[in-house]
């Protein structure tokens, strides 16, 4: 409206000149953050009678103009008016930038894209801030796998792990805030480090071709991303707290922002959790509390042009594993196994005792940019990192509240990226990276170091190039190059280091033959290569296709290449590899997407196939004097998944809307010719959603999930040797649990106090009918059952 | 300035990569909660030749079997028995039943006898609070016969219990001894 009054204003007093003005302006107007199009902007020619508004596709013209310089305003309703001199010569095109974001602090939902693309050609998938709301209590995995195509690799409830496509751990890569993660990620009970209450936009690439990230995300990359701070001068926060009934726990997390005009800004955050044994439907998960503590600052300084951040967060989780899957050897996990309930079941508690895991992360990062007028945006980055994470098993004697693993693992990266409009049409990304890495096994633990003391170190650089050929195509491509070095110090046991011929194979890397140890420095070099084409190409109404092929190549991890011994908290032996060599992935996919506002469908075949892909089996049964023990072997082998992801969105009627998706992966061992172990069965959610704009914006969604039967299995059961009977038994470690239905609902109104705070309740129940099941991906699922019905209340207030 | 800002930056983090250097070999972690060895002492009262049972594992969970001793029984002898653990990857070796000992009312050791194997174990030691503790214990060897004999410690059992089935607890122990009586 103001608008328009200034254009009037502007209008009545103009002084017209006559030349000879028969030239034209013309131009694009875009989000200064992401190059998002910005529709319905006006752009006025001060004094003159001139005023245009932007399409669709945030274009503007003007005609009748002539050589002469003009004082151009553009300005639009979310963003601050700005203003601009041109030089018209000739026909003249000209390209405009606002700050857009300042309707964020509106809490207005943004409709479209507020944050960029990150690739082009690979359909992303997203979850927004609401939904992330609904899983504040909850952890990054648990908001992931809703998510078509994402599941989760869990050990217990609190231990989840996101699987994408079928690939889990080292094969997905997490961008917190502009920082990989270095999180000690390769182990599959290593949750990821992060607070999901620091994320506004989490964004799933189901593929490698983000290569501004890295090069070896064979599985896929998750983007987490915290919103951006308006340049104005405000104070807002938020505050939302759950209350559940499984586990009886409460979850706080609160954060404010402050800004000024001038381009400073700040965050704080914080989040607690606290919550005790959760319940299946008929017993107590006993020691399956967590404690876990969150804190975080953010200061900048944002200009349009320029702008510098220094960010600093501490994540801190004790989490109790499931005291039942504590156990000796085979002949306890055939008690266990054959138990209908959990061998251990205690009373209800807040306490956790061993085994547990206490992990504590810390992130510190500074970052700075310039936008530069002809040549693009330049950024340099550094990030520190340091994790450390104590497992906590049962011991004896006076090693009893001692830690049996305390890693601690330091990062430090340093990027410098490029984002270069090298024409109308073609963009450049380019950066390089570098990091140096250490981590260190402290040795007062009185157990054998699993994963070795090591330095590594990496230098990466990428280019990923976009170009738009027409409405209808863009083609992308890109490339990196990744070099990583890894010094290591590790001591193995001489029965193993001579079983496996290394005595024979690497002499030359032994520092010291101790009684019955070897100290050996092996110095590990890989060169990788990655890269990516695709093609995206829109046609009829609302329609696209999207096509990529990515090749990546991921160096074997500290774990595939070090295990060597028992791991407790799993009750096997697993040993690793020095011989492995990087495994290279190809994927293709194709995504065709429809949407409209009533209508969104969207189907996603893909196959990858990956050479000297690293699996961890179990290969037999070793004995000690403890008993017998599994031994579960990485090995590579050429590998095949090909899986299918359909997502449909019907609005049926108004306000009501009908949301389905599939998602269906097959692994298959090729060497062997075999399935390949874990890999996520078939699954189909239905859930039909209730939401009124109108009504104190009320939602009602009832959502019911089929887990299908995974079929395709290796077979890995062990025999043991009873003594008793004087006959070998057969433990069936592989056969996959039954199909499960589980019913969720949830429901959620806002509540408006004043005009500048809003109340929000919402109400859930997870596992609505109280079904007892147990999932093929949750490490834990031959101790017991997974979770019974959850009552949960979500109380946010916006400030 | 800004530019100084960002100058500043790199300083900072090339020096840290200049800073790292190849640290000093990390020390060697000898485990001492690891059982490397089993040994059960029979001792006849009728004064003859004590029998030993052994199941000795010096790589510890390492990639070795343990190596089995055994021996033979004589038909209607009591055997007084005693088990002692060892921890034989430290030099000297740790004697482990000293914690089993200290910690008895976490511990219990189990005997299954399998196969036709006749023999009878009874008479336990003890834990402080009067359960079965089971690192000494008497044998009476039955008629001729052959069979196996497993040796099973359960750390943190369900005490008292009526035997392995309702005990509960971790396997620390699991030995299996082929055993005749002659």
């Amino acid at each position: 409206m103001r608008n328009y009054a200034l254009l009037v204003l502007l209008i009545s007093s103009i002084t017209t000149m006559s030349q000879n003005c028969d030239h034209s302006l013309s131009g694009i107007v875009t989000d200064i953050h992401d190059g998002q199009l910005l529709i319905g902007v006006t752009v006025i020619i001060v004094n003159s009678e001139q005023a245009v508004q932007t399409g669709v596709d945030g274009t503007f013209s003007f005609s009748n103009l002539c050589n002469d310089t003009y004082y151009i305003q553009v300005s639009h309703p979310y963003c601050l008016t700005k203003g601009f001199t041109v030089r018209v010569s000739g026909d003249t095109t000209k390209a405009f930038k606002l700050e857009h974001h300042i309707e964020e602090l509106n809490r207005i939902t943004i409709e479209g894209k507020a944050y960029s693309d990150k690739t082009k050609t690979i359909l992303e998938s997203t979850i927004n801030k609401d939904e992330l709301e609904r899983f504040s209590s909850g952890s990054l995995g648990d908001a992931l796998k809703n998510l078509s195509g994402v599941s989760s690799l869990s050990t217990g409830n609190t231990v989840v792990k996101p699987m994408i496509n079928g690939l889990h751990s080292s094969r997905i890569v997490i961008i917190n805030n502009g920082v990989r993660m270095e999180d000690q990620e390769w182990g599959a009970e290593h949750a990821p480090n992060i607070d999901i209450n620091t994320v506004s936009n989490l964004t799933v690439i189901k593929g490698a071709g983000a290569l501004q990230f890295s090069g070896d995300a064979v599985g896929g990359v998750i983007i987490a991303e915290a919103s951006k701070v308006p340049v104005k001068d405000s104070l807002y926060g938020k505050t939302l707290m759950t209350a559940a009934s499984n586990g009886r726990g409460l979850s706080l997390s609160s954060q404010l922002t402050k800004s000024y005009q001038n381009g400073w800004y700040s965050t704080l955050q914080g989040t607690l959790k606290l919550f005790g044994d959760f319940e299946t439907p008929d017993y107590v998960l006993s020691n399956t509390g967590i404690f876990e503590r969150n804190a975080s600052l953010k200061v900048g300084f944002n200009r349009f042009d320029y702008g510098i951040e220094a960010y600093y967060s501490i994540f801190k989780n004790e989490i109790g594993i499931l005291a039942a899957s504590h156990l000796g050897g085979a002949q306890d996990q055939i008690r266990a196994l054959e138990s209908p309930i959990p061998l251990i079941i205690n009373d209800f508690s807040y306490t956790t005792d061993a085994p547990k895991q206490d992990v504590t992360h810390h992130l510190a990062t500074i970052k700075g940019f310039k936008k530069f007028d002809d040549f693009g945006k330049l950024s340099l980055q550094y990030d520190f990192q340091r994790n450390n994470r104590l497992e906590y098993d049962i011991r004896r004697g006076d090693d009893k509240n001692k830690a049996s693993s305390d890693l601690q693992l330091d990062t430090h990266t340093v990027l410098l990226d490029l984002d270069a409009p090298l024409t109308d049409k073609i963009v450049l990304k380019t950066g390089l990276m570098a990091k140096y890495q250490k981590n260190v096994a402290n040795p007062d633990t009185g157990v054998r170091r699993l994963i070795p003391d090591f330095q590594m170190y990496d230098l990466g650089m990428y280019f990923v190039m976009d170009y738009q050929l027409n409405d209808q195509w863009l083609l992308e491509a890109g490339g990196r190059f990744d070099y990583s070095f890894m010094d290591v110090f590790k001591f193995y046991r001489t029965s193993f280091w001579e079983l496996r011929n290394y005595d024979q194979l690497f002499p030359e890397i032994v520092l010291e033959e101790l009684e019955n140890q070897i100290l050996t420095n092996p110095e590990l070099s890989f060169n990788n290569g990655s890269g990516t084409l695709g093609a995206s190409y829109a046609f009829g109404k609302n329609s696209k296709l999207f096509f990529n092929y990515s090749i990546a190549s991921r160096a074997p991890n500290s774990s595939e290449l070090f295990s060597e011994g028992l791991h407790h908290s799993a009750s096997r032996i697993e040993l690793g590899d020095l011989r492995f060599n990087s495994e290279i992935s190809h994927k293709v996919s194709l995504t065709f997407q429809k949407a409209n506002d009533v209508f969104s469908f969207q189907i996603n075949p893909y196959i990858n196939t990956i050479s000297d892909f690293i699996v961890n089996e179990p290969t037999g049964i070793q004995q000690t004097v403890r008993g017998n023990f599994q031994v579960w072997e990485y090995r590579q082998t050429n590998a095949q998944l090909l899986g299918i992801d359909v997502d449909v969105s019907y609005e049926f009627a108004k306000n009501y809307r009908l949301n389905t998706q599939f998602s269906l992966v097959k692994g298959n061992d090729r060497t062997n010719d075999a399935p390949l172990i874990g890999m996520p069965p078939a699954n189909l959610s239905n859930q039909i959603v209730y939401q009124n704009p109108k009504f104190n914006n009320l939602r009602l969604a009832l959502q019911s999930a089929y887990h299908f039967k995974q079929n395709d299995y290796p077979d890995t059961n062990f025999e043991v040797f009873n003594p008793e009977t004087e006959r070998s038994q057969i433990v069936d470690f592989s056969t996959p649990p039954d199909a499960y239905h589980l019913l969720n609902f949830s429901s959620s109104i806002d509540l408006n106090i004043n005009q500048k705070s809003k109340f929000t309740v919402g109400f859930t129940i997870t596992n609505l009918l109280d079904t007892s099941y147990r999932n093929y991906l949750n490490r834990l699922r031959f101790y017991a059952d997974d979770l019974g019905r959850n009552f949960l209340l979500n109380l946010k207030i916006n400030y | 300035m800004k530019n100084m800002k960002f100058l500043t930056a790199a300083l900072f983090i090339s020096s840290l990569f200049i800073g790292c250097s190849k640290d000093d070999a990390p020390a060697p972690v000898n485990e001492e909660e690891v059982i490397t060895t089993l040994t059960v002492t029979l001792v006849p009262n009728d004064g003859g030749t004590a029998i030993t049972l052994q199941s000795r594992d010096l790589d510890g969970d390492g990639s070795d079997a343990p190596v089995i001793t055994t021996g033979d029984l004589t038909t209607g002898v009591t055997y007084r028995g005693r088990i002692v653990l060892l921890n034989e990857t430290v030099d000297p070796a740790d004697d482990i039943t000293e914690e089993v000992e200290e910690e008895s009312l976490e511990h219990q050791f189990f005997y299954t006898s399998g196969g036709d194997l006749d023999i009878t174990i009874s008479n336990e030691n003890l834990d402080t609070d009067g359960n079965k503790l089971g690192t000494e214990f008497t044998l009476v060897a039955g008629a001729a016969s052959s069979g196996t004999l497993t040796f099973t410690l359960r750390h943190e059992p369900t005490k008292p219990n009526t035997g392995l089935e309702d005990a509960g607890g971790e396997t620390d122990i699991f030995a299996t001894f082929s055993v005749s009586v002659e």
